[in-house]
């Protein structure tokens, strides 16, 4: 099941598919257009100005200034540049407010601060209820004199449960504090609209949303204090040292542009699919439950667990028919535990082994969400039928 | 993406003998839903209740979880009870061909159950169950852990993890159990005694000790390769030798004289001997 053409791939939020318009904008600086963008002949500075109407594109995506967008490799890359850089512009500053529910770029980056800088830093990670929600009173109480920096993603990976990030932002204002977030998961799914929403650092992925991997971008508001991560050249005015990635960056300038198109239809067809998708399963299979928040959650996510089945044998089932999505469970993960999202929520280890998350895109049709639910109920009661728990339930 | 053999893949999509026996004459119920993986062994015996006639399970778990059980009760349907009670996780394992790495915790959990199925039969407690849990996330026991140790000849604390989930959750437990494997390996670091003072011995004392220490060892091994060693002098912790027959042309003549004779003295008669050769 290697070719892409017997693939249903309701796997989007692990990574998408390069959508063939950005393909075919990339493909001539792969070719004739090698130049570097620092160069003085034209040769060079033609590709530079493309790059600058990438970045464009991308500002225009976030309603930003062009100037505000710097280029990286990755959302991880980003996330740590906004972070680290907060600390060393307020080196009297060591505490630190997110979630317990971020993508391990910002949670494994917290926990490791104390070695990497040397210093002792207080990390706050503020707990989310049953739905994945998150308590606006207990974020405020959460702020200090002391806090350097919030970051809070946008929206969660696992099960697409947005976080009131304008609110947010408005109380760390209120009391002087920076805001990121990383909003990988959010960019090209939901509006973002930067003129009306003042954080100070945002991370996006190119492979998110239908640009290749290895691109990203961290957007700094202007005047906001900034240490660069990757010191080296004057690349990015000296805001990430290294030569561009120069047609993934040309890459992402394009999906950026395709994703404002789309984004009307992520939040209709995309979503309709998305609930025909959810409701069918859960009517037609007994005991699943839905993780997270009904309404409050990106169009395209929906995060199901199937009780009294293990999500690994659930995955590799929907494998032979070409359905490729994922799984909380900890068998997938590599580790023993499941998913730490799932496990902050709540969710009862009776579910969180067998959470399946199905993530469409405008790619999806209702042909390829008839054969998932056509397909699903037999998988499920067929491992249920060979737990020893389900009969005893 | 796992690694799985075709023999997993076979095993996982079509398991063999799932279900319950309803008159079993022995079962094995390890795991949990919390663990994340469980198996539920039935055992079937013949009339003079010595062979096993038929198996069947219930599995929880994932695809190697589900694998490992349809291999164990192949493996086990025809045996009789006293051949399965030698089955470990590795015959498991190896009749899959292979587990990644990772998932070796699977094969153990059927050969747990088969214990228990055994135990369940005879109507004894099972002895592993007996020790003191050390993984509190998992509930494994010392017992568990040092068993796994000896029987898949394990190094780390990685690969306990890997065969039997302790410290796989929390991890405050990884300290126990590099102390169990320092027990059951021997490879505890030694404890270090203080004494009063080095060793001493007069001159004579080190040239007994030492050319007996060159006729039992020294000697016979560097006659086997033609060579042959004197003791010329003893000056403090200088022993000055003469090296003899093929050794004076060996190139490495010095390195068998740190390596192995220095290293011999050092071990037999006192730490901080050096062995020169002499001039003359």
């Amino acid at each position: 099941m290697s070719a892409a053409a017997n693939v249903i791939y309701m796997d989007n939020n692990a990574t998408t598919r390069v959508a063939p318009e950005v393909l075919e904008t990339m493909m001539p600086y792969f070719s004739d257009l090698y130049g570097n963008p620092s160069s003085m002949h034209v040769f060079g500075g033609q590709v530079g100005k493309v790059v600058e109407n990438a970045r464009a594109q991308v500002a225009g995506l976030l309603n930003a200034d062009p100037s505000e967008i710097i280029f990286t490799s990755c959302g991880t890359e980003s996330d740590s540049t906004a972070i680290l850089s907060a600390l060393q512009t307020q080196s009297d500053k060591r505490h630190i407010v997110t979630t317990r529910v971020e993508h391990p770029a910002v949670k494994n980056l917290c926990e490791s601060l104390d070695s990497l800088t040397g210093h002792k830093h207080r990390v706050t990670q503020l707990p989310v209820a049953s739905d994945g929600t998150i308590d606006l009173q207990r974020f405020e109480d959460s702020l200090g004199v002391e806090t350097a920096i919030v970051s809070v993603m946008w929206a969660n990976n696992e099960t697409g449960v947005i976080f009131p990030i304008e609110e947010m932002v408005q109380i760390a204002k209120d009391r002087g504090v920076l805001f990121h977030t990383d909003a990988v998961q959010a960019v090209g799914k939901i509006p973002i609209d930067l003129s009306k929403v003042p954080v100070d650092f945002l991370s996006l992925s190119g492979h998110k949303l239908h640009a290749p991997k290895g691109v990203g971008v961290l957007y700094v508001r202007k005047r906001t204090p900034f240490v660069p991560f990757v010191i080296g050249g004057h690349q990015e005015h000296g805001r990430r040292g290294g030569t561009e990635n120069v047609s993934s960056i040309i890459g992402l300038g394009k999906a950026c542009e395709l994703a404002a198109d789309h984004i009307t239809k992520e939040n209709t067809t995309v979503r309709a699919l998305r609930d025909k998708l959810e409701e069918g399963l859960m009517e037609r299979i007994p005991s699943a439950l839905l993780n997270g928040h009904k309404t409050m959650r990106l169009p395209n996510t929906s995060n199901i667990s199937f009780e009294y089945v293990e999500g690994e044998a659930i995955l590799l089932h929907m494998d032979r028919f070409g359905i490729c999505a994922s799984s909380g469970s900890a068998c997938t993960s590599g580790s023993l535990e499941p998913s730490h999202v799932l496990r902050a929520m709540g969710v009862p280890f009776t579910a969180a082994h067998g959470s399946i998350r199905f993530s469409l895109s405008v790619y999806n049709n209702e042909d390829e969400v008839d054969f998932v639910l056509d397909k699903m109920p037999g998988i499920i009661a067929n491992l249920r039928e060979m737990s020893p728990f389900w009969k005893n339930r | 993406m796992w690694e799985y053999t075709d023999k997993v893949k076979e095993h996982f999509l079509n398991p063999r003998n799932v279900g319950e026996i309803e008159d079993a004459d022995g079962i094995g119920d390890v795991g949990s839903l919390a663990c994340g993986d469980a198996l539920k062994l039935f055992l079937k015996l013949d009339d003079a209740k010595e062979i096993i006639v038929d198996a069947k399970f219930q599995t929880f778990g994932c695809a190697s979880a589900i694998a490992s059980s349809s291999a164990l009760t192949e493996i086990i349907k025809g045996m009789s009870l006293v051949e399965a009670e030698k089955i470990t996780n590795e015959d498991i394992a190896d009749f899959l061909v292979e587990l990644p790495k990772e998932k070796m915790h699977c094969s153990v959990m059927g050969r747990e159950a088969l214990e228990a199925a055994i135990a369940n039969f005879r109507g004894v407690a099972l002895p592993m169950a007996e020790g003191e849990v050390v993984c509190e996330c998992f509930g494994v026991t010392d017992l568990e852990i040092k068993r796994a140790v000896e029987e898949s000849d394990l190094r780390t604390v990685e690969e306990v993890t890997n065969f039997t989930k302790a410290g796989g959750g929390c991890g405050k437990c990884e300290e126990r159990i590099q102390d169990l494997l320092d027990e059951v390996r021997h490879t505890a670091r030694p404890i270090l005694i203080p004494m009063s003072g080095p060793k001493r011995m007069t001159n004579i004392q080190k040239i007994k000790k030492i050319e007996e220490v060159f006729e039992r060892e020294v000697r016979p091994t560097l006659k086997k390769d033609g060579g042959d060693i004197e003791l010329i002098d003893v000056d403090g912790d200088f022993v000055i030798v003469s090296l003899r027959g093929a050794c004076v042309s060996c190139a490495k003549s010095q390195t068998t004289l740190k390596e192995y004779v220095e290293k011999k003295l050092r071990e037999q008669v006192l730490e901080t001997l050096i062995v020169e050769e002499s001039k003359i």
